[in-house]
C-alpha cells in the first residue's frame, strides 16, 4: 500500500483536537477524579457466586442488617456472580470472612470466588509508587531517545506519551471505570507500545532528513509518515486483534486491562503521527540538528 | 540452537500434572521414612485404591493417582487410619520425565490467581520491637549504674530516646565512659547516637541508624522463621514465606481455602511458659506433671503458676560460658524481667522449667447418624518441657541457661525459644483469597484468549503477506514456544496478567516482521533486485527494531520494579516476550526466508 496523505496540512486541526481532548481529560481528572480500584483505595472486596441469579436487593439488605453502611453490591460478569466492595478505613482484615459467613448462612449454596483485602497504607503506597513509576519510566525514555536521536525527538516522544496517558486516564475518569493495578500495568504497556510507533516514525524522519536535501521540513515529515503508515496501521491492527480477543474472552478480571490498552493503541497510533510531528515542526527541526557529527579530532589521525 | 533449548524447556508444560497425595509426619522435625512409606502403601492396597505410584520425595511421601476420584478416595482412606500421625494433603504432581528433570526442566509455576489459594501480606511492627529493646536497655543501665555506684538523679524513656541525668560531674564522666565503651561494636559501626550535656550532667541515648536496621532485620528474620514453622503445621504443599521490602512478609498458601484457620495459626502467639519446678512438698493442687519433649527424659512436676510466657522473650541465642561450655542466652522485655526477678528472688537453688506449648489437632474416627465414617477434629494444647535448669542467681531481663549439653543442643534450644515467640507483633495489611473454581476459570479464559489472539494474527498475516506471512507466522509460533520455555527455565510464575502479557506480545511481536517486510517492499519499488531488497530490508529495519524494543523494555523493567505479585508477572512475560520476539522475528524469519528464496534467482518477489 502506498499512501500520500497530506497529514501536515491538517496539523492545526489535530493540534486543536488534541488540546480539546487533553483539556477534557484534565478537567475530568481534577473535578471528578479517578474511580480508584481496591488496590489503590484500600478496603475489602468479596466475590461470590450463586447457583441461580442473585437478588442484589436481598444482599444489600443483608449487608445493612449486619451493620455495614459504606458498601457497593454489583453483578460481576454474569447475574449469578456478585461483587461486594466495602470501604474500610481502619484496615480490618477480617471483614471478608465475616461477610462470607453471613452470606453462606443466608444461602448455603453460596460459593466463594475470591476475597481481597488491601490495608489503607498499602493502598496509598501503591498510589505513590504507581505515579513515581510512571514518571521514572518517562524520564528514562526521554534520556534514551535523547541519546539515540536528539533532544527535540525526545521531547516529541515524551509529549506523545504524556498525551496518551493523560487521555486514557481522562477517559477512565469520565466513564467512571475502575482504575486498579492491572490498568496501571496497561498504562505502562501503552507507554511501551506508543513509543514503539513513535520511534519508528522518528527513525524514518531522521533517515529522510539525512538522506535528502532541498526539501522543506514539513514535506520530509509528511513523506516519512506516509512511508511508515502501512506498517503503523498493520501493527495496530494485529495488536488490536489480540486485545479484542482478550477483552471478549479473557474474563472480567482483566477487562480493565484490555480496555485501557485498546484505547491506548488507538490514541497511541494517532499520537505517533501527529503529536511527534507537531512537536518537531514546532521546535523547528532542521537538517543540521540531525547531521551525523564529525568525529572529533579526526584530522589528527595522520599525525605520527 | 536457542530455539531447540526453548522447545526442550517448554516441553514439561505439555505433560499434564497428575493428582497426588502428599503425606508427611505431623511432627515437622521428623522426615518421612521407609516405615511411613510402607504404611501408606499398605493402606492404599487394603482399600483397593487404584494408585499409580508411591514414593519418597523431599521428606514427604508422594502417592500419584490416575484420576481425581481415586485421589479423593485415597485421601479419605489415609486420613482414617493415619489420623494425627501424619498430615495428608492433596497435591498436583508434575509428570515431567526424568531426563527433562535432570537438565533442570519443569512446568510453569502457577500464580495464586490461577491455582487458587491465599495470599497474606503481614507488616512487622518495628516500632514496638524498638520500644521493647529500649525498655530493657534502660533497665540494664539502671542496674549497671547501681552496681558501679554511679549516682543517677533520674532516668527515663522519652519516645525513642533514653534520658539520664546524673548527680555530680564525677558520676556523669563515669557514665559517659561506660556508654562510650559500649558504643564500640565489633563491626565498627556505632550502636548508639549519644548526646551529652556536661553543663547539666545530662546524657541522651538513642539507637543509631545501623543499630535500628539491625534490630529491624533481626525482628523480621525472626518472625519469618516463626511463620515458616507455623505454616509447616498447615501441611500445605509448596507454601511461600518471604520477606518483602524492609519490614513486610508475604505468605502464600496455594490451595488453602479456609482463611480463618490459616490466620489463626499464622497469628498465634505465646507458646512458651517459664515455671518453677514444684518442690516435693508442694500440694497436688498447685503442681502439674509434664512430659519432656525428649521422650527419654520422662516427666517432671512444675508449679501451676506461670512466671513469664513466650511473648515476653525478645531474644534467645546460643553461646559459650567462661569455661567453654555451651549455654543459651535469653533476653526478656521489661515486664518479663520484673516478673522473673520477683519469682527467682528467694528461690535460688530451685530449678526453672521452660515449657513449649503447641496447639494441635486431634482427629477421631466416629460415625454420624447415617452410619457414615466421619473424622472429627478437636484442637487441644500440648505442653512439653524443653529445659529444666537450676537457678543460680536472681534473674532479670537477661539471663542464661547453662548445662544444656552440646553446642548443637544449645542452638536447638535457642531456636525453640525463639520459635515460640514473635520478635515483634505483626498485622495483616493485605489479603487475597482466590477460590479454586475461579483459578480454573482464569486458566481456561486465559488459554482461550491466547489461542484466539494467535489464530487471528496468523490468519491476518497469511492473508496480507502470503509467503512472507507464512515465515512470520512460524517465527511467531516459535516465539510463543520460547516464552513458555524461558519462563519454565527461569522458574517464573505465570499469573493472569502474565497471560495478558503473552497475548500482548503475540500482537506486538509481528511488528518487527511488518517493519522488515514493508522495508523490503520499498526497496523493491526503488528498483532493486529481489535478493538485494531482502538483504537491505533486513539490515535497514534492524536499527529501528532495536530502538523500538529497548524503549519498551525500559517501560517493562520499571513496571517490574514498582509492581507487586500479578503485575510483576505481567512485566516478566512482557520482557521475556520482547527479547524472544526480537530474536525470532529477526533471525528466525531470516532463516526461513533464506530457505525459501536463498540462492535462487528470483525474477519477481511478491511481498
Amino acid at each position: 500500500m502506498n499512501f500520500n496523505i497530506p497529514f501536515m496540512r491538517y496539523r492545526r486541526y489535530a493540534t486543536i483536537g488534541s488540546l480539546v481532548l487533553l483539556l477534557l481529560s484534565v478537567g475530568s481528572l481534577s473535578f471528578k477524579g479517578l474511580n480508584l480500584g481496591l488496590d489503590f483505595s484500600g478496603g475489602t472486596l468479596i466475590e461470590v457466586s450463586y447457583e441461580e441469579a442473585a437478588d442484589l436487593i436481598d444482599i444489600r439488605d443483608l449487608m445493612t442488617n449486619n451493620g455495614f453502611d459504606d458498601f457497593q453490591v454489583v453483578n460481576f460478569g454474569s447475574n449469578s456472580d456478585v461483587l461486594i466492595k466495602v470501604a474500610d478505613k481502619n484496615g480490618n482484615s477480617q471483614l471478608g470472612d465475616v461477610i462470607y459467613k453471613f452470606l453462606q448462612d443466608a444461602d448455603p449454596s453460596t460459593e466463594l470466588k475470591r476475597i481481597e483485602f488491601v490495608g489503607p497504607q498499602i493502598g496509598s503506597e501503591l498510589r505513590d509508587q504507581g505515579g513515581l513509576g510512571m514518571l521514572v519510566a518517562l524520564g528514562m525514555i526521554l534520556l534514551y531517545v535523547a541519546f539515540r536521536f536528539q533532544y527535540k525527538f525526545a521531547l516529541g516522544a515524551v509529549a506523545a506519551l504524556a498525551h496518551d496517558v493523560v487521555i486514557i486516564l481522562g477517559l477512565f475518569s469520565l466513564l467512571s471505570w475502575d482504575f486498579d493495578l492491572t490498568v496501571l500495568a496497561a498504562l505502562l504497556a501503552v507507554i511501551g507500545y506508543s513509543l514503539n510507533d513513535t520511534i519508528v516514525v522518528s527513525d524514518r524522519i531522521r533517515e529522510n532528513f539525512r538522506g535528502e536535501r532541498g526539501f522543506e521540513p514539513d514535506q520530509i515529515v509528511n513523506r516519512s509518515i506516509n512511508q511508515t503508515l502501512s506498517r503503523t496501521l498493520i501493527t495496530s491492527l494485529t495488536t488490536l486483534l489480540v486485545l479484542f480477543a482478550l477483552f471478549l474472552f479473557g474474563g472480567d478480571m482483566i477487562k480493565g486491562f484490555s480496555q485501557a490498552l485498546i484505547i491506548g493503541v488507538l490514541v497511541g497510533t494517532y499520537s505517533s503521527i501527529y503529536v511527534v510531528a507537531n512537536m518537531l515542526l514546532g521546535l523547528s527541526i532542521t537538517q543540521d540538528d540531525l547531521a551525523i557529527p564529525e568525529p572529533e579530532g579526526a584530522e589528527f589521525d595522520d599525525m605520527p | 540452537m536457542v530455539l531447540s533449548i526453548g522447545v526442550i524447556y517448554s516441553l514439561p508444560n505439555l505433560y499434564p500434572a497428575k493428582p497426588a497425595i502428599q503425606v508427611a509426619y505431623t511432627d515437622s522435625g521428623k522426615s518421612a521414612d521407609q516405615i511411613l512409606l510402607n504404611q501408606v502403601k499398605d493402606i492404599l492396597e487394603d482399600q483397593a485404591t487404584a494408585v499409580e505410584s508411591v514414593g519418597l520425595k523431599d521428606n514427604n511421601i508422594i502417592a500419584k493417582f490416575n484420576s481425581f476420584d481415586d485421589q479423593l478416595a485415597g485421601k479419605a482412606a489415609l486420613q482414617k487410619i493415619l489420623l494425627d500421625e501424619a498430615v495428608v494433603a492433596l497435591n498436583l504432581e508434575p509428570t515431567t520425565p526424568q531426563w527433562l528433570k535432570n537438565i533442570g526442566g519443569g512446568p510453569l509455576k502457577l500464580g495464586l490467581d490461577l491455582s487458587g489459594g491465599v495470599h497474606f501480606l503481614l507488616e512487622v511492627d518495628i516500632d514496638s520491637a524498638l520500644d521493647n529493646r529500649l525498655e530493657s536497655l534502660l533497665n540494664e543501665y539502671r542496674k549497671k549504674f547501681r552496681d558501679d555506684r554511679i549516682n543517677v538523679e533520674s532516668s527515663r524513656k522519652d519516645n525513642k530516646d533514653l534520658v539520664f541525668s546524673f548527680a555530680s560531674d564525677e558520676d556523669y564522666n563515669k557514665a559517659l565512659r561506660i556508654f562510650n565503651e559500649d558504643n564500640i561494636t565489633p563491626l565498627g559501626t556505632p550502636l548508639y547516637d549519644l548526646m551529652s550535656n556536661s553543663a547539666r550532667n545530662l546524657i541522651e541515648l538513642a539507637y543509631s541508624q545501623s543499630a535500628i536496621k539491625e534490630i529491624r532485620d533481626y525482628a523480621v528474620g525472626q518472625n519469618l522463621m516463626t511463620l515458616r514453622n507455623r505454616v509447616n503445621e498447615l501441611g500445605v504443599s509448596e507454601p511461600i514465606v518471604q520477606r518483602q521490602g524492609s519490614s513486610r512478609i508475604v505468605v502464600q498458601l496455594p490451595g488453602v481455602q479456609d482463611t480463618t484457620a490459616a490466620k489463626k495459626i499464622i497469628g498465634k502467639t505465646a507458646n512458651l511458659e517459664f515455671r518453677l519446678e514444684a518442690a516435693s512438698t508442694t500440694s497436688r493442687l498447685r503442681k502439674e506433671e509434664f512430659d519432656w519433649q525428649d521422650e527419654r527424659m520422662g516427666s517432671a512436676f512444675l508449679e501451676k503458676n506461670i512466671i513469664v510466657a513466650g511473648e515476653r522473650v525478645t531474644n534467645a541465642s546460643s553461646g559459650f560460658d567462661e569455661s567453654g561450655f555451651a549455654q543459651v542466652n535469653i533476653t526478656l522485655d521489661m515486664q518479663g524481667g520484673r516478673a522473673m526477678q520477683k519469682a527467682t528472688n528467694g528461690n535460688i537453688g530451685r530449678r526453672l522449667g521452660v515449657l513449649f506449648v503447641e496447639q494441635k489437632n486431634k482427629s477421631v474416627l466416629t460415625q454420624d447418624a447415617d452410619g457414615n465414617d466421619v473424622i472429627e477434629q478437636t484442637s487441644y494444647i500440648e505442653k512439653e518441657i524443653i529445659s529444666l535448669a537450676t537457678v543460680q542467681a536472681v534473674l532479670g531481663t537477661a539471663f542464661r541457661i547453662t548445662g544444656v549439653g552440646s553446642p548443637q543442643e544449645a542452638s536447638e534450644l535457642a531456636l525453640l525459644l525463639r520459635a515460640g515467640a514473635l520478635a515483634a507483633p505483626m498485622k495483616f495489611v493485605e489479603e487475597r483469597t482466590v477460590g479454586p473454581s475461579l483459578g480454573k476459570e482464569n486458566i481456561e479464559l486465559g488459554v482461550r484468549s491466547i489461542i484466539i489472539g494467535l489464530l487471528s494474527v496468523i490468519a491476518f498475516m497469511l492473508f496480507y503477506y502470503r509467503w512472507f506471512g507464512f515465515a512470520a507466522n512460524i517465527a511467531l509460533f516459535a516465539n510463543v514456544v520460547l516464552i513458555t520455555g524461558f519462563m519454565s527455565l527461569l522458574g517464573a510464575t505465570l499469573t493472569l496478567p502474565g497471560i495478558a502479557g503473552i497475548v500482548l506480545t503475540i500482537g506486538m511481536a509481528v511488528d518487527a516482521n511488518v517493519l522488515i517486510f514493508s522495508r523490503i517492499r520499498e526497496e523493491l519499488k526503488d528498483g532493486k533486485d529481489p535478493q538485494t531488497a531482502i538483504q537491505e530490508g533486513f539490515s535497514r529495519a534492524f536499527v529501528t527494531i532495536v530502538d523500538a524494543n529497548v524503549t519498551t523494555l525500559i517501560a517493562s523493567i520499571v513496571l517490574y520494579a514498582i509492581g507487586t505479585g500479578p503485575v510483576k508477572g505481567f512485566a516478566i512475560t512482557l520482557s521475556i516476550g520482547i527479547l524472544t520476539s526480537m530474536f525470532t522475528a529477526i533471525l528466525g524469519t531470516r532463516a526461513i526466508i533464506n530457505l525459501m528464496y536463498g540462492n535462487k534467482n528470483i525474477k519477481e518477489l511478491r511481498v
